[in-house]
């Protein structure tokens, strides 16, 4: 499903390549967890693959689409679910995904009945017509999720989408992923929560300094790992125990 | 084109959500208007009605101090003083609190009188009329000053205005005197008319459009196309900020990450902005229509020129939003756009001629007002209001506002799809 072959990325006047030389290859219907400390170089190969930011070499496709000459097809097919809330927050619930699932083509009916249906799916129903600035965290956190996937993309990026939201938010959040993995969309998942990471991905990869350090099953890379139970044991193993603070 | 109208219609709730920013959009250019055009229009009638108090200090106490006394009375644009020190009111306009003090010297009358009888004597002996042996000889007059002092506050223009109409109320003392000079030397009946004293050139103001004396454009016929002008480049500051928001929100990269194109969105904004603009010239026209007469200033005529005047206002609304679409576009944040946008927008309405007209500009700023869009409104708007001009006079000013629009738009997307290229 997505292929990345050689990617790299330096940022004007940085002296380290935040992404580099990156190979990976997403299968479709997976759910790929992308780990790494902060800093890593997640959300700079995410905002790559989501055509925000111009790799300073190598290449990538989506479904067989290469990003350089298909840009606006890859659009239509992928869904991104960034970290911080990309809400109106004078507009209603409904008002936002209105907008934003016009943006993908979606009117009239359909788009009417898909919101009111994925607004069910995450239990904001009662708010929909609310500003969304009286929303909680969490509850701001699903109109988020909503959002990038109501033209139902076929894969789904997310970007650490359960940070600060309590344990039903998250619970809900997860449990909808799941149900749209088994439909068929493939999502690739960044998060510090490895434990989650550990239960909800099909295969991970670990990154750190922009390169990638390994990649497979969850319970695999555990096992291979001497010293390692848990997901969280391999990832302090690989990337050391050192503060991550960078500008 | 749904996306067009999807973005539009998102913009338009945008805008209703925030009822201060609306209310900075549409009140305040009217108490704006309103504002300067009271404060313009009690200038008028400052000169007109309430008259300017002045200094008079008499040192000569003769008949041509009296005929100046009785000219500054009769002109209605001043309400004479007396005083008798000069020290003293020369200390009063330092002061500030006479904007003139108007100062007749001594001997004025019979100096002048003096003067005028000597050359009209030797004027008639050289005819051969009168008495030689008083013509042939001259006193030593020395010529009069009448000192003006002004209030080291007063405008320049005040200044020269009422230097100006002293010297013609003098000039016209001379005359008097030297006529009443010779009438005493060519017969001793005073009632006789010897000479017609009245004017012989006087001039007519013609509109150069209909040949017929002008309508005088008031107060209002200059403020409502100024100042709405005005208020419609101010939509580029909440545009401006509008757009800042939204890279702050994330939207605007979550807009990035779907199929619309940048000029969509930009699209969605500028008919939202430029239908913000034609409800403000609205609201600027029915304000000067039906408000100003009530509170006692002039009524703004607009019969037969609305189709025209909105026109000129639809082009100048999509000049503006132009500009707020670059800022937007550039500016990374508020603080960045906000001054940014205030600060042009004055700079424009100023080399444009919304304060001082252009031709009362320096040279240089008269060629630098040719390239202020506020400039190109006005002179349409004037075009419309005051020279009744049609529709195609106006194209020029029209696709001057149109391709600056085209201009500063492009620019923007130019830079965006520069700044953001993948």
């Amino acid at each position: 499903m997505i292929q990345i072959s050689r990617l790299s990325k330096k940022y004007k006047g940085a002296t380290d390549f935040s992404v580099h030389s990156l190979d990976l290859s997403i299968a479709e219907g997976e759910i790929f967890g992308l780990l790494g400390p902060n800093g890593a170089g997640k959300t700079t190969l995410i905002s790559m693959l989501c055509s925000l930011l111009k790799p300073s070499s190598g290449s990538f496709s989506i479904g067989g689409l290469n990003y350089r000459t298909n840009k606006n097809k890859l659009r239509q097919r992928i869904g991104i679910v960034p970290q911080e809330y990309a809400l109106y927050p004078s507009l209603s619930a409904f008002e936002n995904l209105s907008y934003f699932g016009s943006m993908y083509g979606l009117r009239g009916k359909l788009l009417k009945d898909t919101i009111d249906q994925q607004l069910e799916i995450v239990g904001l129903t009662d708010f929909a017509h609310k500003k969304t600035k009286t929303f909680s965290g969490g509850m701001k956190r699903r109109l988020n999720l909503l959002s990038g996937l109501l033209h139902r993309p076929e894969v789904l990026f997310l970007d650490e989408p359960t940070v600060g939201v309590d344990v039903q938010s998250r619970t809900v959040i997860l449990n909808y992923l799941r149900k749209l993995n088994a439909q068929g969309t493939t999502i690739i998942y960044t998060s510090h929560h490895l434990n989650e990471a550990e239960n909800f991905c099909t295969r991970v990869a670990i990154i750190d300094h922009g390169e990638l350090i390994c990649e497979g099953q969850p319970k695999k890379l555990i096992s291979a790992q001497e010293g390692a139970h848990h997901l969280e044991d391999l990832f302090l193993i690989l990337t050391g125990k050192a503060l991550r603070d960078y500008v | 084109m749904f996306k067009l109208w999807a973005s539009a219609y998102k913009e338009f709730l945008l805008l209703t959500r925030d009822l201060g920013g609306l209310a900075v959009l549409f009140l305040m250019p009217l108490l704006l208007v309103i504002t300067i055009t009271t404060i313009q229009d009690s200038t008028f009638k400052t000169l007109e009605v309430s008259k300017i108090p002045i200094l008079l200090v008499d040192q000569d106490q003769g008949h041509v101090s009296q005929n100046i006394r009785e000219n500054l009375d009769n002109s209605n644009l001043f309400e004479v003083v007396m005083a008798t020190d000069e020290k003293e009111a020369q200390s009063l306009v330092q002061k500030g609190k006479y904007q003139l003090a108007f100062v007749i010297p001594e001997d004025l009358t019979s100096g002048l009188d003096q003067k005028v009888r000597e050359n009209v004597e030797t004027m008639l002996s050289r005819f051969g009329i009168g008495e030689e042996s008083t013509a042939s000889v001259k006193s030593k007059w020395s010529p009069k000053e009448v000192r003006l002092y002004f209030d080291p506050a007063a405008q320049q223009s005040f200044k020269t205005s009422v230097r100006s109409s002293i010297d013609q109320m003098i000039s016209e003392i001379e005359s008097k005197t030297i006529y009443k000079a010779f009438q005493e030397q060519l017969t001793d009946d005073e009632s006789e008319v010897i000479f017609d004293t009245e004017h012989f050139i006087s001039f007519t103001e013609i509109n150069p459009d209909t040949g017929q004396e002008p309508m005088v454009p008031n107060s209002t016929q200059h403020n409502i196309p100024a100042w709405t002008l005005f208020a419609i480049f101010f939509i580029m500051l909440p545009l401006g900020i509008n757009m800042v928001n939204e890279k702050n929100l994330g939207t605007m990269i979550r807009l990035r990450t779907q199929p619309v194109s940048y000029a969509t969105v930009l699209g969605g904004k500028t008919l939202v902005y430029v239908l913000v603009a034609l409800v403000q010239f609205t609201l600027m026209l029915l304000v000067g229509m039906y408000l100003f007469p009530l509170i006692g200033l002039p009524q703004l005529d607009v019969s037969g020129k609305l189709p025209l005047l909105f026109l000129v206002a639809f082009f100048a609304g999509l000049a503006a939003v132009g500009l707020g679409l670059l800022v937007g576009t550039i500016a990374k944040t508020q603080e960045q756009s906000a001054p940014f946008a205030a600060t042009f927008v004055v700079i424009l309405a100023a080399i444009g001629g919304v304060w001082v007209p252009v031709f009362a500009m320096p040279r240089f700023m008269q060629t630098l007002s040719n390239l202020s869009p506020m400039n190109w409104g006005l002179n349409a708007f004037y075009d419309v209001f005051l020279r009744n001009v049609g529709l195609r006079e106006l194209i020029p000013e029209i696709a001057l506002l149109f391709t600056f629009f085209i201009v500063t738009t492009l620019i923007a997307l130019f830079y965006n799809a520069k700044k953001n290229a993948v």
